[in-house]
Order: C-alpha cells, then sequence, then structure tokens
C-alpha cells in the first residue's frame, strides 16, 4: 500500500523534515515570507520589486536540471517510486482554481507556503489567514461534483 | 544589490529543497499538496506531510540565526481582506491542483503545460487584483 521502503521509513521521515527545513530558510532568507515584499512584485504599476522572479529563476536552475538528471534513476532512495502528477488536459478547474489563488495571493500576499513559515512570527493575522485557506481547502469538498 | 543576492540565494534553497524532497521521497514539493493531505489524511501518507511542515517552520526559526537575516513580515491587509484572501488560496489551490511551489517551482520544471498555465493564469490575476486595490480603488 505504502510507496515508502519498509526499511527506510525513519530515513523518509528526516528527509522530508530537512527539506521542509530548507525550503523554510530559502523562503526566509529571500523574504518571500513577507507580504508587503509580495504585493510589491506584483504591483507592476507602481515601485517594482523584482525580487520573486530572481527567486524562481534562482530555484528553476537547481530544479530544470535536476528533475532532469533524477528521471534517469528509476527509484528514490527511500521509497519505491516517483509520484508525479499525472494529469494533463488544461480544464476549466484548473484555469478557475488558479484565477481564485491568485486573487487571495494578491489581496494578502501570501502563498501557502510562506503562510506556514510566517507562523513563527506569532502574528495573529498569519493564524487567521491560515484559518481561513484551510477553511478554504476544505470548503473545496463542498462543491458540486460538477466544478470537481 | 544584497537583496538580489538573498532573493536568488533563497531561491537556490528552494530549488535544492524541492530536488531533494524528490530525489529521496520521490514526492513534489508542493506545498499546498502536502498541508492538505495533513487535512485530509490517508493512511501511511501523513507522517512525512507533518515533519516538512514542522521543516518549514524550523526554517523560519533557524534561518535568521545562521545567515544573520532578519525576518521580515509587514502585513497591511485588514481583517475581511485577510479573511477572503486566505479562503481564496485555500480554495484555489485546491480546485488548481497547487500553488506557486506545486506550479511555478516544480511543475514547470517537469515541463508540465498544466503547470506553466496555472502559474501565467495565477500571477496574471494577482497583478490584476493588486493594480485594482492599489491603483483603482
Amino acid at each position: 500500500m505504502t510507496n515508502i521502503k519498509s526499511d527506510r521509513l525513519i530515513a523518509y521521515g528526516i528527509a522530508a523534515f530537512l527539506t521542509g527545513l530548507l525550503f523554510g530558510a530559502g523562503l526566509t532568507v529571500s523574504e518571500m515570507v513577507n507580504p508587503e515584499k509580495i504585493l510589491s512584485f506584483l504591483d507592476i504599476f507602481g515601485a517594482w520589486d523584482p525580487a520573486l522572479i530572481l527567486v524562481m529563476l534562482g530555484a528553476l536552475i537547481i530544479t530544470i536540471p535536476g528533475f532532469q538528471l533524477i528521471k534517469r534513476k528509476d527509484q528514490p532512495f527511500f521509497a519505491l517510486k516517483y509520484l508525479l502528477p499525472n494529469k494533463t488536459v488544461i480544464d476549466k478547474k484548473l484555469i478557475t482554481g488558479a484565477a481564485l489563488f491568485g486573487i487571495g495571493w494578491g489581496l494578502v500576499g501570501l502563498c501557502p507556503g510562506p503562510a506556514l513559515t510566517g507562523l513563527v512570527t506569532l502574528e495573529p493575522d498569519i493564524f487567521i489567514f491560515l484559518l481561513a485557506m484551510l477553511a478554504g481547502m476544505w470548503a473545496f469538498n463542498w462543491l458540486p461534483k460538477s466544478a470537481k | 544589490m544584497e537583496s538580489i543576492m538573498w532573493s536568488l540565494i533563497g531561491g537556490l534553497f528552494i530549488g535544492l529543497a524541492a530536488t531533494f524532497l524528490l530525489l529521496f521521497n520521490g514526492r513534489i514539493a508542493g506545498i499546498s499538496g502536502i498541508l492538505s493531505g495533513v487535512m485530509f489524511p490517508v493512511k501511511g501518507d501523513t507522517f512525512w506531510r507533518a515533519a516538512f511542515i514542522v521543516g518549514l517552520l524550523g526554517g523560519g526559526l533557524i534561518a535568521p540565526l545562521v545567515f544573520q537575516r532578519p525576518f521580515v513580515f509587514e502585513m497591511q491587509a485588514s481583517l475581511p481582506v485577510i479573511i477572503t484572501g486566505g479562503f481564496l488560496v485555500g480554495l484555489g489551490t485546491r480546485m488548481g491542483s497547487g500553488c506557486t511551489s506545486g506550479h511555478s517551482v516544480c511543475g514547470i520544471a517537469r515541463f508540465s503545460w498544466r503547470s506553466i498555465t496555472a502559474t501565467v493564469t495565477f500571477m496574471l490575476t494577482a497583478i490584476i487584483t493588486v493594480a485594482l486595490v492599489r491603483h483603482v480603488f
């Protein structure tokens, strides 16, 4: 049932923790955890701050060659196989979902990663944002079948 | 100039994290997906997600100490806007199967047309939203 190699359970958990740690550190040093910084990037008609593009470039410089190299290895170190999204159809659901996400992102300047890492500020506003976000994730379950 | 350097360094960290998660565990570092998997748990597939999320917070605690970078956080949105924004981010990322990390960092690296389309779409609606909020209303 599970995809994790049975003798690699602990290693699998540690790898998840350490990659999360590196990801959170990346969000922090690049200041992507700062909603105001994100909004300055999105504000192309104001004092535009290109930071987010540079962060994405920095990430893609690693992931584009990295993912291609990983493909040559038949299985991950601690799991039986790679679990990759298999959908290829560009449908209304993808576009609508992405559009709604963008509106929320533009309203506040937070996406899911920074919303989690930002909890360390202990600012009440970010806890409220996270709760609203979880409510939104939950609300998806209640949409009519045609929207899913 | 220094801020440009830190943007690139932060990006490299994020790229390395996503690459290692795929190399070691065979998983995509899509944070909305990892989080919704904790909300709606599937047996045997929840612990690593919680570990990753604990790591995300840990990174926010440790990075300022290790790299002598302040944790900058300025959030000016009003309460109703925060709640509306949060709700739309949650609903939208589930409906659209991903957020900035899953689509823009991992999906683009897999040359997925779905992720490229999603990235262009949410960038556009976010830019329009900020333009309306800051320059129209």
